[in-house]
């Protein structure tokens, strides 16, 4: 490492701290407006077009910036307003009248529109009379945000932002005070284990990598998150890409790689374009590319697409689509960290995973660690660090992104938080970690789950990449299983037979149970198919792809019976079965 | 072909900003510029790529957002993932079919619209979630989902 007597980031940080003081003290107020994906679904575009022609009707100068999720996806449209040296007041469902009059009103005449306000954020503590804190709605009382720190606060797009808020001081950190080794160490020490599903520690897989002396390796950002249900991967790339951005250089640092990928599916343009943005922000400032921040580490980023096929998320699958070909898993060993993408020794993490490490290693692993759930190592319990990011959807009365500790039950997630199922319904049950996780009664017990990964594996649920779609009791369990398993035969990608066959097979069957021409044999034979997949599939698609039917019958075996021996309906579903089918040849 | 799809097609596959350049990048890039794959593009990839065009249709076929006959004015895509279809997807989906007289997925008869299923559009806090010409709305019921495609068909350029 090249001795310096002061790093070219102080000139950076004082740039960004300008540009952010301006923005916030200066004599202009600031308008953000959601326009991720839950933003645009709601029509964020259409406020942020009737902003900008109302600000230019009304003359009103004003900046305004798009920015991704706040996480209250539910209220979204969001438009937050703040006024010099303010502090922001957020509006909820805005329709493109409403904005016009907040430009009007607030913006230009100083008046918060009180009844549409649902809240307000930051300095001074005390808001404008008659909104509150919104700190106090039960969606973001109970949080913890480490990885979302920034989501919804900042414009994702401008790299400036990310550095004044606290951004690259971790990088900074790492490569002016740390040995990679010690960086290695830090993640090591927080825990910290991966959020693509399967829970493994992220130390212990990049020390594998660390290891090998290839001069050529890589670090691989799974974005691919095709599980429905699940949104904070492009959450998170599409309201704070550079976290992501910083935590795979850091990740190249520790391991001594010189190249990564963030993988991302096509068409999704709000974390496409804004991780392109800060990568390209990254060069320019001297964060990527050669020699960062005058030093003797060099790493280089972009961004990988690829088209439509959940199996691409599978670590091997990735590699074959980062080299441009069908996305089918390859036989393992060779492992990745010896031989990955482009044969080349690679280590592959989910989004989450990354977007953590900056804060791992600029508060130092041990502050990770001391949050979460302990180990307990008689109960097969490993100890869950850090925080949870979970989407939740469904029935639930406030949908949206949250981050809270992990060791939280369910029950205050869904009812203390996301203040529980509407229109006077019961909880029947919850459909966690993917297609593959399938469900989870809501009983009083599972309920009382705490947010572990190692607890919800001991109860036949995923918590994985942290979707939670929630079902109330007018939910027919027949029929989402026939979906869920609709997905797996949708999504498998062909290579081997058990789950190309298996999956075929078990959704016939799935939707002549749906018919009520199920017959008794039906329950052998899915069983039967099951363990077949189980056995003889080649990656966790198939391996698990049999979790929605034995998960739905541990758990609502009743409503299979019912179905096949008294041939009877138990929920309000559409008469008509709908389950597209594919095969990828 | 046009000479200007031609052209487009040279652009997409040959002027790629990206450093890693390969046949789905290649596939995606004319998918962007002209909405479906033709075997002209399909020949460029692989004099791009230096790969057989059985390696190139090996990959487009792999991935089913390719298609291969010149695109639709009207893209409807309907969800049909768990969250969406626990809110409600299949009634939305019908009503879909309906409003663009199909009984499945595919391309209007005229030639006007296509309809797609898609696994999940991303919006799932919203469901159920459709997308016109690529244009995310949520919280769809049937009856708004009719008058969105029948908006949006009265709406469409005429070839
Ligand atoms: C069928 C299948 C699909 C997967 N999809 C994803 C995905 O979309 N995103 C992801 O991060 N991991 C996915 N995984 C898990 C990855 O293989 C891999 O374990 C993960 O990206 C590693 O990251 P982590 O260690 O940070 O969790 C999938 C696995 C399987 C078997
Ligand atoms: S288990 Fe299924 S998805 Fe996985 S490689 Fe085999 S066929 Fe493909
Ligand atoms: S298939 Fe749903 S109640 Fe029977
Ligand atoms: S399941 Fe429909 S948008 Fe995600």
């Amino acid at each position: 490492m090249t001795a310096q007597t002061e790093s070219p980031f102080t000139d950076i940080l004082g740039e960004a701290r300008r540009r952010w003081e301006n923005l916030t003290t200066g004599d202009r107020p600031w308008i953000r407006v959601g326009t991720g994906l839950a933003g645009e679904a709601a029509g964020g575009f259409e406020v942020l077009a009737a902003v900008n022609s109302a600000l230019e009707r009304q003359q009103v100068a004003a900046n305004v910036s798009e920015v991704g999720t706040l996480g209250l996806c539910f209220a979204e449209p969001l438009l937050d307003v703040q006024m010099p040296n303010g502090s922001r007041v957020f509006y909820s469902q805005v329709t493109p009248e409403l904005a016009e009059r907040i430009v009007r009103e607030h913006v230009a005449g100083g008046n918060p529109l009180v009844e549409h306000a649902i809240g307000y954020l930051g300095e001074p503590t005390q808001g404008p009379a008659g909104i509150s804190n919104l700190q106090d709605h039960p969606m973001m009382a109970l949080q913890q945000r480490i990885a979302l720190r920034n989501a919804g606060n900042i414009d994702p797009s401008d790299l400036y932002q990310y550095i004044a808020n606290g951004g690259y001081s971790a990088l900074n950190k790492a490569l002016t005070e740390m040995s990679p080794g010690d960086t290695l160490g830090e993640v090591r020490t927080s825990g910290l284990r991966g959020r693509g599903g399967a829970a493994f520690p992220a130390g212990v897989k990049w020390g594998f990598l660390a290891g090998n002396p290839d001069p050529n390796k890589y670090i691989l950002c799974n974005c691919e998150e095709g599980d429905p249900g699940a949104f904070n991967d492009r959450g998170i790339l599409e309201s704070d890409p550079a976290t992501v951005v910083e935590g795979i250089t850091i990740a190249g640092y520790a391991c001594n790689a010189n190249r990564g990928y963030i993988f991302i599916r096509h068409g999704h343009n709000q974390p496409i374009d804004r991780t392109r943005a800060v990568i390209q922000q990254a060069y320019d400032l001297g964060l990527l590319g050669q020699n960062i921040l005058g030093t003797d580490f060099s790493f280089d980023v972009e961004v990988a697409l690829t088209g439509d096929s959940y199996v691409s998320g599978e670590e091997t699958a990735l590699m074959e689509a980062i080299e441009g070909k069908r996305s089918m898993p390859r036989f393992r060993p060779p492992f990745p960290a010896q031989v990955g993408v482009f044969g080349k020794p690679s280590n592959i993490n989910n989004v989450k995973t990354l977007a953590y490490v900056p804060e791992i290693v600029a508060r130092g692993g041990d502050w990770f660690a001391s949050i979460g759930t302990p180990p307990d190592p008689d109960n097969r319990i490993n100890g869950s660090s850090g925080t949870a990011i979970l989407c939740l959807s469904g029935d639930i009365k406030y949908t949206g992104l949250i981050e809270v500790p992990l060791g939280m039950t369910l029950r205050q997630v869904l009812f203390d938080m996301a203040g529980g199922v509407p229109n006077g319904k019961s909880m029947k049950l919850l459909q966690t970690g993917g297609p593959l996780g399938g469900v989870l009664s809501a009983s009083d017990a599972n309920l009382d789950l705490v947010l572990d990964f190692d607890v919800f594996r001991a109860a036949g649920a995923i918590l994985g990449s942290g979707g939670i779609i929630v079902a109330d009791e007018d939910t027919c369990v027949v029929d989402l299983t026939r979906n869920l398993i609709a997905f797996c035969q949708y999504e498998s990608c062909g290579k081997c037979f058990p789950c190309r066959m298996g999956m075929s097979h078990l959704l016939e069957v799935l939707e002549r149970i749906s018919n009520l021409e199920g017959t008794e044999e039906d329950l052998a034979l899915m069983r039967n198919i099951g363990e077949n997949m189980q056995a003889g599939s080649l990656c966790g698609h198939g391996q698990l792809g049999f979790n929605p039917v034995s998960s739905a019958l541990r758990y609502f075996g009743h409503e299979f019976d019912a179905h096949i021996r008294e041939k009877r309906h138990t929920g309000d579903c559409p008469d008509q079965v709908f389950s597209p089918r594919l095969t990828r040849r | 072909m046009d000479d200007a799809t031609l052209q487009l097609i040279d652009r997409a596959v040959n002027d790629q900003l990206q450093s890693t350049v390969t046949v789905l990048s290649s596939l995606l890039a004319v998918e962007d510029a002209i909405g479906y794959i033709p075997t002209e593009a399909v020949d460029a990839v692989s004099v791009r790529m230096d790969v057989t065009v059985n390696d190139v249709w090996a990959v487009a076929t792999f991935y089913p957002n390719f298609r291969f006959d010149p695109p639709t004015d009207l893209r409807v895509e309907v969800c049909w993932g768990p969250s969406c279809h626990v809110m409600g997807a299949t009634a939305v989906i019908s009503a879909a079919q309906e409003a663009l007289g199909l009984s499945d997925e595919g391309d209007t008869p005229d030639g006007k619209a296509t309809l797609r299923y898609n696994t999940c559009l991303g919006a799932c806090a919203h469901a159920p979630v459709m997308a016109i010409n690529h244009h995310l709305a949520g919280r769809i019921t049937p009856d708004n989902a009719r008058s969105k495609i029948s908006q949006a068909l009265t709406s469409a350029p005429a070839h």
